[in-house]
């Protein structure tokens, strides 16, 4: 399994174990990948709750009177625009505008003139890239950059029933808690960052805690939710329900390879914010590059028959190599295999004709749809 | 997890029924569908075949991953479980009944395979 010797435990391991979860290394931390059955677990998030351990996620804190200028400078978004209780989703880019990793950065604190603090929230294999690129990039300002891995643990409760099942624990404002936007709060007694932010399509909520609070948090939001469907939930789930949304994931979909232009999220990329930032300079080539030939471009594939395309894969038409695979799966809401993969622009119409991939050899038949092949009614 | 003891087992995690008439059932063990995860796709060898024993000659497909199918004896296919192409969950749910895959007029069997015991203590290690 894992090649760098011992891996990380979550405050929750024991528990897991006992719930007969089936372990998986995830970025050299020992996760759960499923408990049951993936398939009825993505059917919970998508129609009842779904609670999940994301204690493997890296969170790192920057604070100082210059923490807004130093992230300004260090990551492509506009951070000094975000409002206190806000969360926004960002990226890190290398000088060469290659992406180090996707975050989503939350303005803490709850009222303007609050000291500034943020919470930098990096992808679990990226984490240690993510800290030393802005502990590197920190030179010169007025602004700490603080390792907090280990000072949380990380619950997520997603699906149509989290709202009432958190509503129950909690006096917090979670009506006037919108989608992007965190707030400290108490959980079942236990003190939380309450963030509305999740991974997989649907409503639901993510509880930044201390870990010593992660066992007590988890059992009082199982008991609030046995009543309404809530199931624990592993890792492959979380990457299904992920790809229905239309949700990036590095590694996969991002790579140092790719610049956001190249991705197709350029929006994230806010040339108009004051000052310098790592990559500027090859974004804007990146971004004109985009415009006068444009890239690849990332579709979604929905399969006739029932054979899986995955990473990697490549995309035919016409006998000719057009793209590649970033991601698939069997969808457990369409009932059919789906995938995420870059195509040649010619191609990427939804609806193109003779589109395939190639699955081991054969050539099997796909359908091109436009992202995300799910979309929560609100 | 139990294994059927009236079954033989391959170390590839295929179930093997004893011969009726020269033909046993093969299936994949309770433990592998186990590691597999949700099977949604099942390619199996159609009736006729020829198979040779420890090669391939099928694919299961689950959510994360896909896996090679062997046959744990050579012989000729004599049916195939059209219910479980149908219906891959089955694999899952009852595989070592309902989920069996497929069967086989045996014509050799290699000598190593294993009786239940020796499987449960195989597939724990």
């Amino acid at each position: 399994m894992s090649s760098t010797g011992e891996l990380r435990h979550t405050a929750l391991d024991a528990l897991h174990r006992s719930l007969g979860a089936t372990m998986t290394d995830f970025a050299g931390w020992d996760m759960p990948l499923r408990y049951g059955s993936e398939r009825d677990e993505h059917i919970a998030v998508r129609t009842k709750a779904g609670l999940f351990d994301l204690s493997h996620m890296g969170e790192i804190t920057v604070t100082g009177p210059q923490a807004a200028a130093l992230l300004d400078f260090a990551l492509v978004g506009n951070i000094g625009g975000v409002k206190p209780g806000r969360a926004r989703y960002t990226m890190i880019c290398r000088a060469d505008g290659g992406i180090l990793d996707d975050l989503i950065v939350y303005r803490l604190g709850e009222t303007e003139a609050a000291a500034s603090e943020y919470m930098v929230v990096a992808n679990a294999s990226n984490a240690q890239v993510v800290l030393d690129a802005l502990t590197e990039r920190a030179a010169g300002f007025d602004a700490e950059v603080r390792d907090d891995r280990d000072a949380y643990a990380l619950l997520a409760v997603q699906g149509p029933q989290s709202p009432g099942i958190l509503k129950s624990l909690t006096d917090a404002d979670l009506d006037g808690l919108k989608y992007y936007a965190g707030l400290p709060g108490t959980v079942a007694g236990v003190p939380a960052l309450i963030a509305r932010t999740g991974y997989t399509g649907e409503d639901g909520f993510e509880l930044f805690v201390k870990p010593e609070h992660a066992v007590e948090l988890w059992q009082a939001l199982t008991k609030a939710g046995e009543g309404v469907g809530l199931v624990p939930c592993g890792l492959s789930c979380r990457d299904t329900l992920r790809l229905e949304a239309g949700m990036p994931l590095y590694g996969h979909e991002l790579s140092t390879s790719l610049t956001p232009f190249d991705a197709g999220l350029g929006r994230v990329v806010k040339f108009e914010k004051e000052g310098d930032f790592v990559g500027r300079e090859a974004l804007r080539e990146a971004a004109a590059r985009a415009e006068q030939q444009p890239p690849r471009v990332l579709v979604g594939l929905v399969a006739e028959g029932r054979r899986v395309p995955r990473a990697g894969y490549a995309v035919v038409a016409g006998g000719e190599v057009i793209g590649e695979v970033t991601s698939g799966a069997p969808s457990p809401t369409l009932g059919k295999p789906i995938a995420m993969a870059y195509v040649d622009p010619a191609h990427a119409a939804p609806g193109t004709s003779g589109v395939g991939v190639d699955i081991r050899g054969s050539h099997e038949p796909y359908e091109v749809v436009a992202l995300p092949f799910y979309k929560r009614q609100k | 997890m139990s294994n059927p003891t009236a079954l033989r087992y391959s170390k590839e995690h295929e179930w093997l029924s004893a011969a009726e008439d020269g033909v046993s059932t093969v299936g994949i063990t309770e433990h592998a569908a186990n590691a597999l995860g949700d099977v949604v796709f099942v390619q199996l060898p159609e009736v006729g075949d020829s198979v040779s024993a420890g090669e391939t000659c099928g694919e299961l497909e689950s959510t994360k991953s896909v896996s090679d199918l062997y046959s744990p004896v050579s012989g000729e296919i004599t049916e195939v479980n059209e219910d479980v192409v149908n219906d891959p969950s089955l694999v899952n749910s009852a595989p070592f009944e309902g989920g069996w895959l497929f069967k086989v007029r045996v014509s050799e069997e290699p000598g190593d395979l294993l009786s239940a015991d020796e499987y449960t203590a195989f597939s724990a290690g």
